[in-house]
């Protein structure tokens, strides 16, 4: 009931926070301002930042508001926001539809698989699948092809009879997901010598400097045709059709019905030599989805390039900048806004945590609970991250409040454990002695064992401070922002230098809070203990 | 001075922790301006008969008076304000300086002139505020901890003091000097002192009565004089013959 409760109030406040008008124009014909913005979402590679890109520029040439959530944490993220209503959009493939989603069995006819997601997430889920976009985005295991002249190998099958000497290099999803890795192992008996997750924006580098010996690329990754790549033939049809489409609120068709019209635009006019085509100049060439994205709805005649195709998500010139010094320049202002959010995420979760964990140690420090208390405690450390954010979802949707969640349980650990120890540890002799002379057990505990103990908590908040500020780059895997903004979107665009980004302000970050903190170690730790 | 009111009285005191009885129904009473050594082996039961009276352990059964009161009517912080006390290791908070330390029992009593008081305990304990005062522990020696302590147990002016091992950790000078100290302190103040030593020349020494205690009970309970020229069982005599006490110059 209470989790109920806890729902809708959260429910609430999000769809009070999409429903406030946000930077309407009054002057701007175009714009509806009674309409709330609608939310696009990505996942986490280029081709789905590139998609989500086309929704959102068709939506807002087409007069409506939209908010870009990019770079969500993969389907186990996506879908559930999805039907929370943290999100009103974002691409997906029926055959993840239907292997991940549904669970059902394969099917290798296209449009029978549509049908039947179409129908199962009407009733079942209440959303729905828009008609394809007109190209299918299929699993291509690659190898390298002088590997596959050396060895003679063509398919999958060829593949599986030699693939006890072969190193993978998958992407997360498809290690974990049914119609990935364990599908294939079940389809084709192929069992590798080694399995190692890859970040997609990294697997052809792998794959091509010999790290691994088998990837799971995509049928229209840019870079498929830049390499000297062989894609196994799937000669079992183990892989479902991958078409992919627009996945939409049933909602938000009832409430406006104009936008999914606008998203139904886009059916049926990409074939995959576009698409292909489109993703090599995001993955290649490094130019910015919202740019290729402008482009392509010229190409498509569905924009003329005297409009205005939305302001672009990811700010990336035509022409870069050439040093990594010019470049961070260049984003100044958009890394300060994302530091700013960095530090709140981390200084609200952080708050929290210590509000929470000294008291808890406190209280519990002395008495016999102590070890179970930080035992339990130190199990919420040992969840990983993403599937703690996968855990809150049903229950906080996306976004900020479920990243300082996660962020403040990850933080309590260290607090509680140094608080606990501090006190503890506080000189007995002082403690019983107080304790003889007539002190109460509240002034021993803040006369005596809390003033001692503060240099040991005030560490544990550091160390919680600095892994916190660390962990909060993954709150871009629910849009919640931050440093991890360009780290993510990096990751997914094979951009070093996008990554950097993130990853320089938010080491530099790290160190001048423990920095901060270390001087407010020092200031509350009482004088006489201070290092002499 | 031994016609005084009795100040700290137990009767059939037993306490167990456990399956080890550390008082097995011991009676002790000490009287107004008295000094009382409890002298025994570790074990013994000494330093738990000791808590009893500031409640630091509570009896199973048997009574515990403080000024004639039980204790167990009593409220145990007010009471523990009412006695000082200083243990082996002094026990001084070591984020406090030196006058805050001492000043800690006439604080807690709401006393306005607390830190008048600490330095009026401190002059006595030979070390002037002025110079001692605004140090921190960890700066004193041993010894100078020691005097601290026995300043912040005597700053409350309270008429009863209970020391645990007071002088133990101490070198054998510097426990001679506060041995001194004390004795000059005692004789003036007249405070009712329960001592708690394993050092039966300390108990000589400073006390008027010195109780023998041997697994949970008191074999004998006598001013050394008697103690020496009677011991009531073989285990005092064997005591008092591997301690070779008994020739003290008594102050």
């Amino acid at each position: 009931m209470s989790v109920r409760i806890t729902t809708a109030a959260v429910v609430c406040t999000v769809a009070l926070a999409l429903a406030t008008p946000a930077g309407s124009q009054p002057g701007s014909g175009t714009t509806r301002p009674s309409a709330r913005p609608i939310v696009v979402a990505s996942k986490p590679f280029a081709e789905s930042y590139l998609l989500a890109e086309l929704f959102a520029q068709v939506l807002e040439a087409r007069g409506h508001e939209v908010a870009r959530r990019f770079g969500l944490g993969g389907t186990e993220i996506s879908f559930p926001a999805l039907q929370q209503g943290s999100i009103d959009v974002y691409p997906e493939y029926t055959g993840s539809g239907l292997l991940v989603i549904l669970k059902a069995p394969p099917d290798p006819a296209s449009a029978k698989v549509f049908d039947i997601v179409s129908r199962e997430f009407r009733t079942r889920f209440d959303v729905r699948w828009l008609p394809p976009l007109g190209f299918e985005n299929t699993y291509a295991m690659s190898i390298r092809t002088e590997m596959a002249q050396r060895l003679g190998i063509r398919t999958l099958s060829d593949f599986a009879r030699v693939s006890r000497d072969m190193r993978a290099g998958f992407t997360a999803d498809f290690i974990g997901l049914p119609d990935g890795l364990p599908g294939l192992r079940a389809a084709y008996d192929i069992h590798p010598k080694s399995v190692n997750a890859l970040a997609p924006g990294v697997k052809y580098q792998a794959l091509m400097a010999g790290s691994v010996d088998i990837i799971d690329a995509y049928s229209t990754d840019g870079l498929l045709g830049r390499y000297a790549i062989t894609v196994l033939e799937d000669d079992r049809g183990f892989f479902p059709p991958y078409d992919a489409a627009a996945l939409v609120r049933e909602a938000l068709a009832r409430e406006q019905p104009d936008a999914v019209a606008a998203l139904t635009e886009l059916s049926g006019r990409i074939d995959v030599l576009r698409m292909r085509r489109w993703n090599e100049r995001v993955e290649i060439n490094g130019e910015a989805a919202a740019i290729v994205a402008r482009d392509a709805l010229v190409e498509l005649g569905l924009t003329s390039l005297s409009g205005d195709a939305g302001t672009p998500g990811e700010a990336r010139g035509s022409a870069p900048p050439a040093s990594l010094r010019d470049y961070l320049w260049s984003r100044r202002s958009e890394l300060v806004r994302l530091t700013a959010r960095h530090l709140v995420l981390a200084g609200v979760s952080l708050t929290a945590a210590v509000a929470a964990a000294v008291p808890l140690g406190l209280l519990v420090s002395r008495t016999t609970a102590a070890p179970s208390v930080v035992r339990a405690v130190g199990l919420l450390q040992t969840i990983p991250g993403l599937a703690l954010l996968a855990f809150l979802l049903p229950l906080m949707g996306i976004g900020f409040f479920p990243a300082v969640v996660a962020l403040f349980l990850y933080s309590l650990y260290p607090i509680v454990q140094n608080t606990v120890t501090g006190v503890q540890a506080a000189d007995a002799g002082a403690a019983a002695a107080a304790h003889a002379l007539g002190m109460t057990p509240r002034q021993v505990l803040w006369h005596v064992r809390v003033p001692l103990a503060t240099p040991v908590i005030m560490a544990g908040v550091r160390t919680a401070a600095v892994v916190n500020v660390g962990t909060a780059t993954l709150a871009a895997l629910i849009g919640a922002g931050g440093l991890g903004d360009p780290i993510v979107a990096g990751l997914a665009l094979s951009d070093t230098r996008m990554i950097l980004s993130g990853a320089i302000p938010a080491a530099l970050l790290a160190l001048v809070v423990d920095l901060v903190l270390g001087g407010l170690q020092r200031l509350v730790t009482p004088k006489a203990l201070r290092a002499r | 001075m031994m016609a005084g009111e009795l100040v700290l009285s137990a009767s059939e005191v037993v306490r167990r922790f456990g399956s080890v009885t550390a008082l097995g129904g011991v009676s002790l009473g000490v009287r107004a301006g008295e000094c009382v050594a409890l002298v025994g082996e570790s074990g013994s039961g000494k330093s738990t008969l000791l808590r009893t009276f500031n409640r630091l352990t509570d009896p199973e059964s048997g009574a515990v008076r403080v000024g004639g009161e039980d204790v167990r009517a009593m409220d145990a912080v007010a009471l523990r304000r009412r006695i000082g006390y200083v243990p082996q290791d002094g026990g001084l908070l070591p984020h406090w300086t030196v006058l805050r330390n001492v000043a800690l029992v006439p604080w807690l009593l709401g006393q306005d002139d607390a830190e008048s008081a600490a330095a009026g305990a401190l002059e006595k304990v030979g070390l002037p505020a002025a110079a001692y005062g605004r140090r921190w522990p960890h700066q004193l020696s041993g010894g100078q901890r020691q005097r601290v302590a026995i300043a912040r147990a005597l700053a409350a002016a309270p008429r009863i003091v209970l020391l645990d091992e007071p002088f133990g950790a101490l070198d054998a000078i510097t426990r001679g000097d506060l041995q001194q100290m004390f004795a000059a302190l005692r004789a003036e103040s007249g405070i009712a002192t329960l001592l708690v030593t394993h050092d039966l020349h300390e108990a000589f020494l400073l006390a008027d009565r010195v109780a023998v205690m041997r697994a949970g009970r008191i074999e004998q309970d006598a001013p050394p004089d008697t103690l020496v020229a009677a011991p009531a069982t073989p285990y005092v005599a064997e005591l008092l013959a591997r301690a070779r006490v008994g020739h003290e110059a008594r102050r």
